[in-house]
């Protein structure tokens, strides 16, 4: 019991609001979405999923100069991060520059 | 003077930037701007996690080098990658992120301090994001293989349900033995991390047929989920904020894409589509009816509408510019050409409207389901180019069928159906079509691509 208690202290609970009120968010920003950007809006969130970038860079950066471990995990991390934000970003510009000459209907 | 405040405040405004961006991103007028807004705020929290007050030694080199890496390979797949293979391209980026959750995770199991109390959030985020990384990253790597052709549809576990359910017991097992040793055991957390790996992979395995899409959204939910376990790690708002949005907004377009195919999510994670279909229909002994080429050229000349219908099979081809190539030279007749665009037509929700806007086809000629069925009844000739599953009538009356229930273009309704097909093997679903045994159908066998370069030369000369 104690245990949970202790879990339960004040920064916790901050971010448990935190997460329940921007999954509420999450949820209401897409609402009714055509089709046609259901692809682009996947991708475009697979790219800002990539923000775990900023975990590795904080990794990398608290470790020591020669904790060579840490290190390669996190420049690791940061590479395949960094490959996930900028292709999915450039992926889902160059699928929308497609649409952007055309006529719209809705 | 303390910065983390002042930190804390800039991480909030990229946040906003996100949001902003995600909004953008949900609407036709404004998606292209919500992108790069998106990217914008993006940039900005790196930036700010670069200048961020540390305690470590920063090792800048390091980072900027794994940056240029990273960040160069991205840009170069995303510039080479043809608009046909761009299903797997989201699903390969989507691992690469999990990966990063899940390396994060073991990193940080190395760096808790010694004497760490185990039974604390520390550990238990540190599991967490470690646990949905290896999902994500094995899982992701499934579905890229799946969507590609390297593995095939009947690669699967035996008894696939049994086997996801006792790995989910094993995880919970381990978790909990983890966190109740008097100090770090890393044996277990390497048993964890190997089982959070196998149990990617049991996930996706049984899932196939149509169904991909729907594993791609929802894989992309469970990298955003991770993202936001490496930020509890840290404490950091900007993770947590950008994990979540995705993990939510993922579970959203997934329940979206569910819908379009009338199934429920449950449903299409232990519905077994792939491995179950085949056989219904194939001991039948029915009869196809072949045209020509010349002979469906002239019978498209005059009619007066024709509504095209795309599948996976004319991205395989490449066939999207030659097709829009014949719709000029039909419109040019004065025959109306449409597009019948499946909400889950190809391999991705939008799949084919992505293809077709990349050969200049107009926006305002793809209908949707509801509209493209209301007009097959005034269509003359339907053309089904490389499309399977989501024109087959068996969705409608085959209670036995695996895609029973899900909405199809009911083709059949139009007045003559022509269907371009390489073989008589089946879709992707692996159920055989009746359609092709109609009376209104007509087949062109061969590759689409050279059937339709054909049948352009047709019309010209007809």
């Amino acid at each position: 019991m104690e245990q949970i208690i202790n879990f339960l202290d004040d920064n916790t609970l901050a971010m448990l609001s935190l997460l329940v009120l921007s999954s509420f968010l999450g949820m209401e920003i897409i609402g009714k979405v055509p089709t046609v950007l259901h692809t682009p809006l996947m991708s475009g969130a697979n790219a800002i999923s990539g923000v775990v970038v900023i975990g590795a860079i904080i990794l990398i950066r608290r470790a020591d100069a020669t904790d060579y471990l840490t290190l390669v995990l996190g420049f690791i991390g940061i590479a395949l991060a960094m490959i996930n934000v900028v292709g999915g970003f450039a992926v889902t510009n160059r699928m929308l520059d497609m649409f952007k000459k055309k006529e719209r209907k809705n | 003077m303390d910065y983390s405040n002042i930190i804390d405040l800039l991480y909030l405004v990229s946040i906003i930037v996100f949001i902003i961006g995600l909004k953008g991103l949900s609407h036709p007028e404004s998606a292209r701007k919500g992108n790069q807004v998106a990217a914008l705020g993006m940039g900005m929290a790196i930036v700010i996690s670069l200048f961020a007050p540390e305690t470590g030694d920063n090792n800048y080199l390091w980072i900027i080098g794994a940056m240029l890496v990273g960040g160069g390979i991205g840009l170069t797949s995303a510039k080479k990658v043809a608009m046909t293979k761009m299903p797997e391209m989201v699903s390969l980026f989507n691992g690469l992120g999990g990966a990063c959750a899940m390396l994060i995770g073991i990193a940080e199991f190395g760096n808790l301090p010694a004497g760490t109390e185990m039974m604390s959030g520390a550990v238990l985020t540190n599991i967490f994001a470690m646990f949905v990384g290896a999902v994500s990253l094995t899982g992701s790597l499934v579905a890229y293989g799946k969507l590609n052709g390297s593995l095939r549809d009947n690669f699967t576990l035996p008894a696939p349900q049994l086997i996801n359910i006792t790995s989910l017991i094993g995880i919970i097992a381990l978790s909990v033995m983890i966190m109740t040793q008097p100090e770090l055991n890393m044996a277990l957390v390497y048993a964890l991390l190997g089982l959070s790996l196998f149990y990617g992979i049991a996930f996706v395995t049984p899932i196939g047929g149509g169904d991909m899409p729907v594993v791609i959204s929802l894989l992309n939910s469970v990298t955003g989920i991770g993202a936001t376990g490496a930020g509890l790690i840290y404490g950091n708002n900007i993770m947590i904020i950008g994990g979540i949005l995705v993990g939510a907004s993922g579970i959203i377009l997934t329940v979206m894409m569910c819908e379009a195919m009338n199934r429920s999510l449950i449903n299409v994670l232990v519905g077994n589509l792939g491995a179950s279909g085949g056989g219904s229909g194939s001991d039948r002994e029915e009869i196809v009816k072949e045209v020509n080429v010349s002979d469906l050229a002239i019978q498209l000349k005059y009619a007066d509408k024709v509504t095209i219908v795309p599948g996976y099979g004319l991205a395989v081809a490449q066939a999207q510019h030659i097709c829009h190539e014949i719709e000029n030279a039909l419109e040019d007749e004065g025959v109306e050409v449409r597009y019948a665009i499946h909400p889950v037509a190809g391999r991705m929700p939008g799949h084919m409207n992505v293809l077709l806007a990349e050969s200049d086809v107009s926006y305002d000629k793809l209908l949707e389901l509801e509209p493209a069925n209301d007009s097959f009844p005034s269509t003359d000739v339907v053309l089904v180019i490389g499309a399977n599953d989501v024109v087959n009538p068996s969705a409608k009356d085959d209670t036995s069928s695996p895609i029973y229930g899900m909405p199809i273009l009911d083709v059949e309704m139009a007045k003559n159906v022509v269907v371009f097909k390489r073989g008589m093997s089946t879709g992707y679903a692996g159920v055989q079509n009746p359609l092709f045994f109609g009376d209104k159908t007509k087949m062109l066998f061969g590759d689409a691509k050279a059937s339709l370069g054909k049948l352009k030369d047709e019309i010209a000369n007809a």
